[in-house]
């Protein structure tokens, strides 16, 4: 006969329909590795939460846009003029795309140099690439929804650039552009991407990601391997963090938003020639001041070209980096991979700068 | 022989699958690329009137529903090239100062026959013919 006190407690009412129990077990066995680096751990949850700004405030504005060349950009003007607060939605609303993309980078960058990339990681990082590259098609696509005179060029540039892609890129350019030009079914396209496509892509993408950080835990710098770590517990511990990580973002967010509020520029002009000074979002930055330097011509090849080969090139090197950063045996080449990891910061910084300088 | 039912059963079945499964997809895959829709020929517009531009000016009219970029070289001369930079696809404008269409998106110079003169641009811009017809200004295509 059992005593009172060894007694399994009894599941409530939600526990027993919704096995929350289990839920919490696995939470419960969670846990963070304590070191020097641990506050790189954040950047994920911190552009987990941003993506989650950007569904809200995307959902808010989503209220009064209207995507057609000729109510678009007066609609995301009534937004920013008549709607109140709309100029905080639409300015949060740009404010975390980019916030977002920036802190993705910083979390990318992180899981190079603490090597969290490799065996039996390599999905999640594959993953959280492909995730990167949605952000960035986030970005490429909602630029051009307010259709003023910048975005309607960089989509030009842009879906251009696509055309130059051998064999497939007028087919792709065409397919981007529902035309041959930038039009009215570019927006509609590009509306479509934004607000359907792409998020429903994410989601999916992002379930995969947070269930293989889950299946495998947290990673711990290969120099800290064999020796005895300290650990944090996920929850409440590092959860609690986390949350005054995210209050410390929407701080930012809001100050931002609300002292720097997004400019909306002049309504594009398809007749209008493209004004001086126009450049594309900072992350597009890099490859649009490598492509301004490359000559008409290299060699026989045309010069835009061989830099469309080239970022295709890198690219697809930098996606592929948990298969070269190991040798045969599985052993980590670490000193490749943070070698490629400054190389590519230093060009991306650096190419960024002088491209938003010059 | 029963080896040889059982993998002709497979082929058959997984034949169907592909089958069907091409069947859903290949109506969606026509469906998202636009059709052609064939533009109205223009081979003749009239770009204004000449009191439009002065002298050493410039300016981008519509031809269709392309930009041609009309240079005014003297009170006589005229050019009229296309707008659209032979780069990246951006619209080109004139510089009065320097007498070189530029092109802001990648820094791209071209000189007022449309020949690069610097930067990216891989080509020189396509020319248009110009001529004045009493007091307008009058672009048709090819030269």
């Amino acid at each position: 006969m059992a005593t009172r006190g060894l007694e399994t407690p009894q599941p409530g009412w939600l526990d027993e329909r919704l096995g929350l129990s289990s839920i919490r077990k696995v939470i419960e066995h969670k846990a963070v590795p304590l070191h020097s680096a641990t506050m790189w751990y954040y950047f994920g949850g911190i552009t987990l939460f941003l993506f989650v700004i950007q569904v809200l405030t995307g959902i808010l504005l989503l209220l009064y846009y209207r995507p057609t060349t000729s109510e678009a950009f007066e609609s995301v003007q009534f937004i920013m003029t008549r709607v109140k607060f709309g100029w905080l939605i639409r300015s949060v609303h740009s404010w975390s795309a980019n916030l977002m993309i920036l802190s993705a980078f910083i979390h990318m960058f992180s899981v190079v140099f603490l090597h969290a990339y490799r065996r039996p990681r390599e999905m999640t990082w594959f993953s959280g690439i492909g995730l990167l590259a949605l952000a960035m098609a986030f970005g490429f696509s909602g630029y051009l929804l307010p259709w003023n005179t910048i975005s309607y060029f960089a989509t030009k540039v842009g879906t251009d650039m696509a055309a130059s892609v051998p064999v497939l890129g007028p087919h792709l350019a065409r397919f981007l552009r529902g035309g041959e030009d930038v039009g009215g079914a570019t927006l509609t396209r590009f509306f479509g991407f934004h607000v359907a496509v792409l998020p429903g892509i994410t989601t999916l993408l992002m379930l995969l990601h947070l269930g293989l950080v889950q299946r495998f835990g947290i990673s711990s710098p290969p120099k800290l391997e064999g020796k005895p770590i300290a650990q944090m517990p996920f929850f409440p511990n590092f959860f609690l963090r986390e949350l005054m990580a995210w209050y410390a973002a929407l701080a930012m967010l809001g100050t931002l938003g609300a002292l720097f509020p997004w400019e909306l520029g002049e309504k594009a002009d398809p007749f209008a020639s493209a004004p001086a000074g126009i450049r594309p979002e900072w992350y597009f930055l890099a490859p649009f001041y490598t492509l301004k330097l490359l000559p008409s011509h290299i060699w026989v090849l045309e010069g835009e070209l061989v830099g469309l080969v080239g970022f295709g090139l890198l690219a697809v090197f930098w996606a592929s980096l948990p298969l070269w950063a190991a040798n045969r045996n599985g052993l980590l080449r670490a000193r490749w991979a943070t070698g490629a990891g400054i190389l590519l910061l230093a060009y991306y910084s650096t190419f960024s700068i002088l491209g938003y300088w010059r | 022989m029963t080896e040889g039912r059982r993998s002709l059963v497979g082929w058959l079945l997984g034949g169907g699958l592909v089958t069907s499964i091409s069947s859903f997809i290949y109506p969606a895959v026509k469906f998202i690329m636009p059709p052609n829709v064939p533009e109205a020929a223009v081979n003749e517009v009239v770009a204004g009137k000449v009191q439009m531009l002065k002298p050493y000016s410039g300016a981008i009219v519509r031809f269709g529903n392309k930009p041609v970029l009309l240079v005014r070289l003297s009170e006589t001369e005229w050019k009229a090239l296309s707008a659209v930079c032979t780069h990246l696809n951006c619209t080109v404008q004139y510089q009065e100062k320097t007498h070189q269409i530029w092109c802001a998106c990648h820094n791209g110079f071209y000189d007022v026959n449309g020949k690069v003169v610097s930067g990216p641009p891989p080509k020189p811009l396509d020319e248009y013919a110009v001529r004045v017809r009493g007091d307008e200004v009058v672009i048709t295509r090819g030269v």
